[in-house]
C-alpha cells in the first residue's frame, strides 16, 4: 500500500513548466502532504517524527503497537457491521419509500414529499440531546442499531430513488404486469436493475459517510462492544491520554485504510458518485 | 369492505411509505418538536414535572456571553472557510480541467481528504500543530523563529481550526466544479480566442456566470457543514482555550453531556435548527427555481 510512487509522465521535450503547472503541483504537493507525513511518522520510528533523514530505519513496531493497545480489530467488526446494515436497511427502507414516491397516487404525496426533504437539513447529529432519549427509551444505546437506526430512512436515499424511478418508462412496467407480475415483482425486477448505478453511487456515498460518521456514534456508545473505528480512534488519540504520537499515527493510518484503499483503486467511481450523489 | 382499484394502489403506496414515515417520525420529527417543547421548559426538581417557563430559556441564553462568543466563532468559522474552499475548489477544478502534466494525480491530491474521516484529519494536523514537537513549530525553530501555540493561543486557535477544514473540504467541492466546468462547450473558448479575449476577462465573463448554479450549490453544502460537522473540534481543541474555538453543535454537545444541562442544549438546538431553516429556504427558492421535483 503505497500512494506515494505515482509517476508523474513527464514531457519527452524538456520544456520549463508554465506557471499554471506549477501552482497545481505546488497546491497538489500542499495537499497529500498531511497524509505522506502520517505515513512518514507511522512507519518511522517516533525519533524520526520532525527529524527527516531519508535512511531512518523502517519500522511496523507503531502497528503493532497501536493494534495491541487499543481493540482495533473488534472496532473493525463494528464499523464492518454499521456500514453493511446501514447500507442494507437504507436500500430497502428508501426502495420502498420512492417506489411509492414515484407510481403510487398517495394522498398529499407533494405535501408528505416536502417533509421528507426536510431531513436533508436536520439530521441526525444536530439532534443528539433528543434523539439520544429516544435511543434510550428503545433500549439501543450502546449498540450498533442504535448508531445505524437514526440513518435508515434517508431523504438523500429517497430523492435519488425516486429521481431514478420516475425515469423508467411506464411500458416495462406495464409488461411486466402483463406476465403477471404483481407490484412486488415488479419493483424487485424492473425497477431495481434498471436503478443499479443510483444504488452503487447512493451506496459508495453512504459507506463513506457511516465510515467517517463520529458525533452520533461517540454519543451513542459507550463500550468497546459497540464503538466503530472512528470513535475507537477518538477516543484512543485525545491529547490527554498522552499516547505516543507514532503510534497515534498508525492508528490513524490503521482506521482509514480500508477506505483509502478502496478509493484509490475505484477512485472513478468514487469520484462519480460523489458527483450523481451531489447534483440532485 | 371492497376497495376500488383505486384505493387499491392508494393503499398500497401508504403501506410502502409505512417504514420510512415511521423512522422519520421517530428520529427526525418528534425530535425536533421535542426539542422545540424542551427549550420552552425547566425540568422539575426530584421527579417535579416539568415547568413551562416560555421564553425563559432564551433569555437567559442571549444573556450567556459564552453563547455569543460561541455563535460568533461559528459566523467567523464560516466566514473563514465558505469563501476560502470555494475559491481553491474553484481554481483546483480549473487546474485539474486544463492539460496538465501529472493530471490523474494532481487530481487525486485534491480529493484525497475528502474520503478521510475528520477525526483522522485532525489527528494528523494535530502532528503539525502541537506546541513543542508539532512540525510547524519544529521547522519554525529551525528558520530561527519562535514557536506559535498554534491551537493554544486564544486569537490564533480558531485560525488553526479553519485552516485544517479548508484542507479537508475544498477537493470535495472541487468534483462539482470540475464536471460544470466539462460541460460548458468548447466553442464558447474558440469564439473567445477569435475575439482576442484574455483569460482574465473569459473567465470573469463567460465561465464564473455559467458556474454560478454549481457555487450556490457548494455554497448551500459549505453553510450547512459550517454547522454540522464539529468532529475536528474533540481532537483540536475541545472548543478551547475558554472557548476560543467553541461552535454551536459542540456547544450544544458539551451542555447535554458535559454539564447535564439539557434545557440549554435544546434551547442552543433550536437556534442551530433557525439557522438550518435559513439555509433550506435559500435552497429551496433560490436554487431551485430551474429543479423541478415532478
Amino acid at each position: 500500500m503505497n500512494t506515494t510512487t505515482t509517476t508523474v509522465p513527464r514531457s519527452r521535450h524538456v520544456s520549463v513548466p508554465s506557471l499554471d503547472t506549477m501552482a497545481a503541483w505546488l497546491l497538489a504537493i500542499i495537499w497529500v502532504f498531511p497524509l505522506l507525513y502520517a505515513f512518514w511518522a507511522a512507519f518511522h520510528p517516533s525519533e524520526f517524527m520532525v527529524s527527516f533523514e531519508l535512511f531512518a530505519p523502517l519500522t511496523l513496531e507503531n502497528f503493532a503497537d497501536a493494534w495491541t493497545q487499543a481493540p482495533f480489530a473488534r472496532y473493525y467488526l463494528n464499523t464492518f457491521a454499521l456500514v453493511t446494515g446501514v447500507v442494507f436497511a437504507q436500500f430497502v427502507v428508501c426502495t420502498l419509500a420512492a417506489f411509492a414516491f414515484a407510481r403510487f397516487p398517495v394522498p398529499g404525496k407533494n405535501v408528505l414529499f416536502m417533509l421528507v426533504l426536510i431531513q436533508l437539513f436536520v439530521f441526525p447529529e444536530v439532534l443528539i440531546v433528543e434523539n439520544y432519549r429516544i435511543a434510550s427509551g428503545l433500549g439501543l444505546i450502546d449498540t450498533i442499531t442504535g448508531i445505524g437506526l437514526p440513518y435508515v430512512a434517508s431523504a438523500f436515499g429517497i430523492f435519488l430513488l425516486r429521481q431514478t424511478f420516475k425515469t423508467i418508462p411506464r411500458e416495462l412496467e406495464d409488461a411486466a404486469r402483463i406476465e403477471g407480475c404483481n407490484w412486488l415483482e415488479i419493483l424487485w425486477k424492473v425497477y431495481v436493475p434498471l436503478a443499479k448505478p443510483t444504488y452503487l453511487a447512493y451506496g459508495l456515498v453512504s459507506i463513506s459517510h457511516h465510515w467517517n460518521n463520529f458525533l452520533w456514534p461517540l454519543v451513542v456508545t459507550n463500550s468497546v462492544e459497540s464503538r466503530p473505528l472512528t470513535v475507537g480512534l477518538g477516543v484512543f488519540s485525545a491529547p490527554e491520554t498522552g499516547v505516543n504520537w507514532a503510534t497515534v499515527s498508525a492508528a490513524t493510518l490503521l482506521s482509514i485504510a480500508p477506505l483509502l484503499v478502496a478509493f484509490l483503486l475505484f477512485q472513478r467511481q468514487f469520484v462519480q458518485s460523489f458527483l450523481r450523489a451531489g447534483i440532485r | 369492505m371492497t376497495l376500488t382499484a383505486h384505493g387499491k394502489l392508494q393503499l398500497y403506496g401508504a403501506l410502502l411509505l409505512l417504514p420510512a414515515a415511521v423512522l422519520l417520525a421517530a428520529f427526525a420529527y418528534l425530535p425536533t418538536i421535542m426539542t422545540v417543547i424542551n427549550s420552552l421548559f425547566l425540568p422539575g426538581f426530584r421527579g417535579e414535572p416539568a415547568e413551562f417557563v416560555g421564553v425563559e430559556n432564551y433569555q437567559v441564553l442571549f444573556d450567556d456571553p459564552t453563547f455569543w462568543k460561541v455563535a460568533r466563532n461559528n459566523l467567523l468559522y464560516a466566514l473563514g472557510t465558505i469563501p476560502t474552499s470555494i475559491a481553491l475548489a474553484l481554481g483546483m477544478a480549473l487546474f485539474v480541467n486544463g492539460k496538465l502534466p501529472g493530471r490523474g494525480f494532481v487530481r487525486m491530491a485534491y480529493f484525497t481528504p475528502t474520503i478521510l474521516p475528520m477525526i483522522a484529519a485532525a489527528n494528523i494536523w494535530m502532528f503539525f500543530y502541537a506546541p513543542q514537537i508539532g512540525l510547524f513549530n519544529s521547522l519554525l525553530e529551525a528558520l530561527g523563529f519562535s514557536g506559535v501555540n498554534w491551537l493554544g493561543n486564544p486569537s490564533v486557535a480558531l485560525g488553526s481550526v479553519i485552516v485544517m477544514s479548508v484542507w479537508k473540504e475544498a477537493g470535495f467541492f472541487m468534483i462539482f466544479y470540475l464536471a460544470a466546468l466539462q460541460s460548458i462547450p468548447p466553442e464558447l473558448k474558440e469564439a473567445a480566442d477569435l475575439e482576442g479575449t484574455g483569460r482574465w476577462s473569459f473567465f470573469w465573463r463567460v465561465t464564473f456566470p455559467l458556474l454560478m448554479p454549481t457555487t450556490l450549490f457548494v455554497l448551500i453544502n459549505a453553510l450547512i457543514n459550517a454547522v454540522r460537522v464539529v468532529d475536528h473540534l474533540f481532537i483540536l481543541t475541545k472548543g478551547g482555550p475558554n472557548n476560543a474555538t467553541n461552535l454551536l453543535l459542540y456547544y450544544v454537545y458539551e451542555n447535554a453531556f458535559s454539564f447535564f444541562d439539557r434545557t440549554t442544549a435544546a434551547t442552543i438546538t433550536v437556534v442551530i435548527l433557525l439557522v438550518l431553516a435559513v439555509v433550506a429556504t435559500l435552497k429551496f427558492t433560490i436554487l431551485d427555481r430551474r429543479t423541478h421535483y415532478q
